[in-house]
């Protein structure tokens, strides 16, 4: 089966996140087990699986939010760019500078539309002059397809927007900050379906610029927007590939008995 | 089995019917006793808004006053008023035996005379004229005029002598006494005599003990709040000290005045009386509350707004300070001004750090001996003459109505910056 993966993963230098015999324990629960997973570059993987087979704990790795959790223990190793991102000389506040995190509810801070896109670029000091502040919330706000729909309300609080248009929000927060990854928890679990088609469009626009990696309930969500599929079962991952033959013709049983949705 | 399902559902609504009437009895009760209460404050208290002045007649004689012909102002300032005021009320029955002439003396405020000297002065030309002038009627007099006075009493189980009483009346029939609002009652401070005690004095030192008090235990609290909550590693140790702030929260008040007594004034030497060791003292008792109410609104703040700011690259203490504070000021708010108003009615403390002493002047700074205006209440209530029964009331009405306006500027406060999620 390592044979396999192997073989289904991503030829090592076309990866941009390298993932090497991750385990993570909740205290002494083990969550994930030796997980060896890369992630390609401007494209977008998606994660499935089961509920509590740990795909989000995973998710969670890459930018390092485990770390917030005092039990949460990480083994193995994950680089990006081929830099260990547990090293200890790595501090956490510019990796995540480096990666967006877009998460299941959608959770605009409670001030204004504009302060929200701004807030990042301001965090991390690399925007000072006021007009290229003004200029950058309104590129973030176009690339998050949410530009026509708030430019009249930029100072009416986040919250007050729509779910859907809520969740772009946090998207265009996220990407206000240029990262090279974007992260989506379950970013549409929240939303009506319109909503949701236009999160999906606007993912495969971003596909151009960012690396994606998305963790979906809905195989037909991972089906339309992602180009490689990894299938996540009690902690291991089982399988990955193209989304296309993860869904077609799945080299392991488990991963068919998944997307033909005779269990899960 | 129809029949059955019937009784079953029956026998729920009847059961919710006897629930929701024991919770409107309740109210009920509640809302009844507080009713009686206001209700018995307020008329025992109102008459103390209003006090009872005597028009009498002064003649303005300078050689009662042994002054000289055209006396400067200087010589208005230092004449001696006494045989003057004592002349005026003697004039009012001229055929009085020296028994009655100290009775009528006794009729008005025991300083009189500066209400005469304070007449003359504003008017200097009134020398050798007669000018009707309002006296500060004495204060068993005032409970007379008030019908709050058993007149019915014999004469030796009262103050007020018979010969007083017709005097008073004949007073009353000329229309020479009169009520009007009680203004001295906010301006003045304690008297002994109780026609002129007022609260400013107690109500300054609760204002510079309060003002203590928030200075302190604000920041205090706010900072070892947020450190316990959001920095502070989980173990043994920070169990413990959560432990003993809820447990602080819950100690009798009279405790923090006895810790006060002893660290502050006999370890540190402070002075007795002050509004510095009182609002030190009631900060101590505020500290945990604040502590609490800090905690948990940190706590209500969604965790999914914690997450997005660190997932932005904030750091920790930018998510506390950018995220965090903000959201849960509007309950950190409303936590502070509780314990604040708390401590505005607390007495058991000060009394113990000697802020229940006889005070004369309104405190001006937050070194000058002082009291509080329930420690006032307190002192009044000891007082035996009729008119600090009203006053007793009429203090409680004060305090009670600040904190009713305390906790509304809470709802409001709250109201105003509530974060909507």
């Amino acid at each position: 089966m390592d044979k396999e993966l192997e073989n289904n993963n991503i030829i090592e230098n076309k990866a941009l996140i390298e993932c090497k015999n991750v385990d993570v324990f909740y205290a002494n629960q083990q969550a994930l087990f030796g997980i060896n997973l890369n992630i390609g570059e401007k494209e977008v993987t998606s994660l499935i699986g089961p509920s509590g087979c740990g795909k989000s704990t995973f998710l969670r790795c890459i930018n390092r939010m485990n770390d917030v959790i005092d039990i949460c223990r990480v083994e193995g190793s994950i680089k990006i760019s081929n830099e260990d991102i547990y090293h200890p000389d790595i501090d956490v506040v510019e990796l995540r500078s480096r990666i967006g995190m877009v998460f299941q509810k959608p959770n605009p801070f409670p001030k204004s539309v504009y302060d929200n896109v701004a807030y990042g670029p301001k965090l991390h000091g690399r925007i000072l002059h006021k007009d290229d502040l003004d200029e950058k919330v309104e590129k973030s706000l176009e690339r998050a397809g949410l530009w026509s729909e708030v430019k009249d309300r930029l100072s009416e609080p986040g919250t007050s927007l729509s779910g859907g248009q809520q969740q772009r929000l946090c998207i265009a927060r996220a990407i206000a900050i240029d990262p090279s990854i974007i992260l989506m928890d379950e970013p549409c679990s929240a939303l009506d379906p319109i909503a949701t088609a236009k999160i999906e469009e606007l993912i495969d626009e971003l596909k151009d610029n960012f690396t994606i990696t998305i963790v979906t309930h809905s195989m037909q969500q991972a089906a339309r927007v992602s180009q490689r599929t990894a299938f996540f079962h009690l902690g291991k991952l089982i399988e990955v590939g193209d989304t296309e033959k993860i869904f077609r013709s799945p080299d392991h049983e488990q991963t068919e008995a998944y997307v033909t949705g005779r269990y899960g | 089995m129809n029949k059955n399902k019937e009784k079953l559902l029956n026998s729920r609504y009847r059961a919710e019917k006897r629930f929701q009437f024991y919770g409107k009895s309740a109210i009920f009760l509640a809302l009844l006793f507080l009713t009686i209460f206001i209700f018995k404050i307020f008329s025992t208290g109102y008459t103390a808004f209003q006090k009872t002045w005597l028009i009498v007649p002064v003649t303005f004689d300078a050689e009662t006053m042994y002054l000289d012909e055209n006396p400067s102002k200087e010589d208005l300032k230092d004449a001696d008023y006494f045989d003057l005021a004592l002349q005026t009320m003697f004039d009012l029955d001229k055929s009085a035996s020296e028994k009655q002439q100290n009775d009528l003396k006794r009729m008005v405020s025991y300083f009189f005379e500066r209400e005469i000297k304070r007449e003359l002065l504003n008017d200097p030309s009134l020398i050798g004229k007669t000018k009707d002038v309002y006296l500060t009627a004495s204060d068993d007099l005032d409970q007379v005029f008030k019908g709050n006075y058993p007149r019915d009493l014999p004469e030796d189980q009262r103050r007020v002598t018979d010969y007083q009483l017709k005097i008073f009346d004949q007073l009353v029939e000329q229309g020479r006494v009169e009520s009007k609002f009680n203004l001295s009652f906010f301006t003045y401070p304690d008297s002994r005599e109780a026609e002129l005690a007022g609260i400013a004095s107690s109500f300054m030192g609760s204002i510079f003990s309060i003002l203590v008090c928030l200075v302190i235990a604000f920041p205090v609290a706010v900072l070892a709040a947020i450190y316990l909550e959001e920095f502070a590693p989980k173990n043994r140790f920070t169990d413990f000290i959560e432990v003993n702030i809820n447990n602080l929260a819950a100690v009798p008040s009279i405790i923090f005045g006895l810790l006060g007594l002893a660290v502050f004034i006999n370890f540190f030497g402070m002075p007795r009386s002050v509004p510095l060791v009182g609002g030190l003292v009631l900060s101590l008792m505020t500290l945990p509350t604040i502590i609490i109410a800090t905690r948990s609104s940190l706590q209500s703040v969604p965790p999914s707004i914690r997450e997005a700011a660190l997932a932005m690259g904030a750091s920790e203490m930018q998510v506390v300070f950018q995220h965090l504070l903000p959201s849960a000021m509007p309950g950190i708010f409303t936590g502070t001004i509780i314990g604040l108003a708390r401590a505005f009615g607390e007495s058991a403390p000060l009394l113990l750090i000697g802020m229940v002493a006889f005070i004369v002047d309104i405190p001006a700074t937050f070194t000058d001996p002082a009291t509080a205006l329930p420690v006032q209440i307190y002192i009044w209530a000891d007082s035996p003459e009729r008119a600090f029964v009203a006053k007793t009331s009429a203090a409680t009405l004060i305090l009670i109505s600040l904190l009713i306006l305390i906790n509304l500027a809470a709802v409001l406060l709250r109201k105003r910056y509530e974060v909507k999620w």
